[in-house]
């Protein structure tokens, strides 16, 4: 176990998590700064997403812990963990997972009005992220009706509306073509700039990673930063 | 890239200097290796010879005479066959990364870190190439991402070898 890097926003130490039998995480350490994006890379099976979850406290890891700027996750309740993965991280999973009775301008909103905004503020700037992603011709429309890559945009909106401090994209581009791909990873990186979001990126490919600052491989549950990977 | 068939087929629309030839190759294909002029009067005295060109005036000015190039009907009749004939695929065997897997695996050099060096170096390009190309227009884009497909391949190359590691390790030592 390697202790977190000062100024580090979310730092994992000795993270371990078994399913059964099977260890998903072996002891991984992972950090990563304020407008900083990591992409996590690895081959299937090597524990990126269970690593994800960790961090975004979906998942309690069996051992290590996860501290997210200075509160550690164990240490708090579920209320406190619900509010945090709602008011402070943003989530774009490879399938879009919009609410499909909603339309997509409601789906925006929803963050923000689980947190109490009202519903004519809330889709105001739920509209504004809209026209951003470049989206904003399917606000009336459900996520039925909409192409994969109009409904990744509007998930990606819906990850940014609370102006989040850490993203977690797992696999974002998985379900779309090449360009389409490209496309949402150019506005998901620039809005992550512009609001100094840190970005935890899972991916298994190499032309996604490459809009990261830096990457780490997971292998057999422990995670390694590939910029010290020198001979 | 064959300049020749370039330069030929820049001269379809019209006469033009050596000087303005290198200046319209340079735009569209010069990005990081813009022609120079010695290049530019060595090809055209090649395709003058083969008839290919013909010299369409000269100018007197303050420095050397200027020549001005025209395409010949048997120039455009080469460009045309030359965009017909599909390139031979590069048959990428004589790899020099997969030489040198073996050649650390042989030594009992780390053959592993080797990989993850290689793949932090591929990874570092390929971040400059993605930053190039958001910021560029889509000429800029098309030859970055012909790079990046490249460079994706050989990455994936890598993720296989070091899954393999050992099953290697084990052939080339038997």
């Amino acid at each position: 176990m390697t202790p977190a890097p000062s100024g580090s926003l979310l730092a994992a130490t000795g993270l371990r998590k078994a399913y059964g039998p099977t260890t998903a995480l072996d002891g991984a350490d992972f950090s990563v700064h304020p407008g900083e994006i990591v992409a996590v890379m690895g081959p299937s099976g090597s524990g990126k997403s269970t690593l994800l979850h960790c961090l975004a406290g979906i998942i309690r890891p069996d051992a290590g812990s996860v501290r997210y700027g200075a509160r550690k996750l164990s240490e708090l309740s579920d209320a406190e963990r619900s509010a945090l993965r709602r008011g402070e991280f943003g989530f774009v999973f490879q399938f879009g997972q919009l609410v499909p009775e909603l339309t997509c301008v409601e789906n925006v909103a929803l963050p923000l009005r689980l947190g109490g905004v009202r519903r004519k503020e809330a889709e105001q700037q739920a509209m504004r992220w809209l026209e951003r992603l470049e989206v904003a011709g399917v606000r009336g429309k459900r996520p039925g009706e909409v192409s994969g890559g109009q409904g990744q945009r509007v998930a990606v909106a819906r990850a940014l509306v609370t102006t989040p401090r850490v993203i977690f994209a797992d696999e974002p581009t998985g379900a779309l073509d090449s360009l389409n791909g490209e496309r949402v990873m150019e506005l998901l990186t620039e809005a992550a700039r512009d609001t100094r979001a840190a970005v935890v990126l899972v991916t298994h490919e190499a032309r996604v990673a490459a809009y990261s600052d830096r990457e780490v491989v997971v292998r057999d549950g422990r995670a390694r930063d590939m910029a010290g990977a020198r001979l | 890239m064959s300049i020749g068939h370039t330069l030929l087929a820049l001269l379809e629309s019209g006469p033009r200097h050596g000087y303005d030839l290198k200046r319209a190759f340079d735009a569209r294909f010069g990005h990081d290796r813009p022609l120079h002029y010695g290049q530019v009067y060595a090809t055209m005295s090649r395709l003058l010879k083969n008839g290919l060109v013909e010299v369409d005036g000269v100018e007197q000015g303050d420095g050397p005479e200027r020549k001005r190039y025209a395409i010949t009907d048997a120039g455009v009749t080469d460009v045309a066959h030359w965009l017909a004939q599909p390139e031979k695929p590069e048959p990428y065997l004589q790899s020099v990364l997969y030489t040198k897997v073996v050649v650390a695996l042989l030594t009992g050099r780390d053959a592993d870190g080797l990989l993850d060096a290689q793949r932090a170096e591929h990874l570092r390009l390929m971040r400059e190439l993605t930053r190039r190309k958001t910021g560029g227009d889509l000429a800029d884009q098309l030859i970055c991402d012909h790079a990046l497909f490249h460079l994706e391949a050989d990455l994936r190359w890598l993720e296989m070898t070091a899954a393999r590691l050992d099953q290697l390790a084990t052939a080339v030592r038997s």
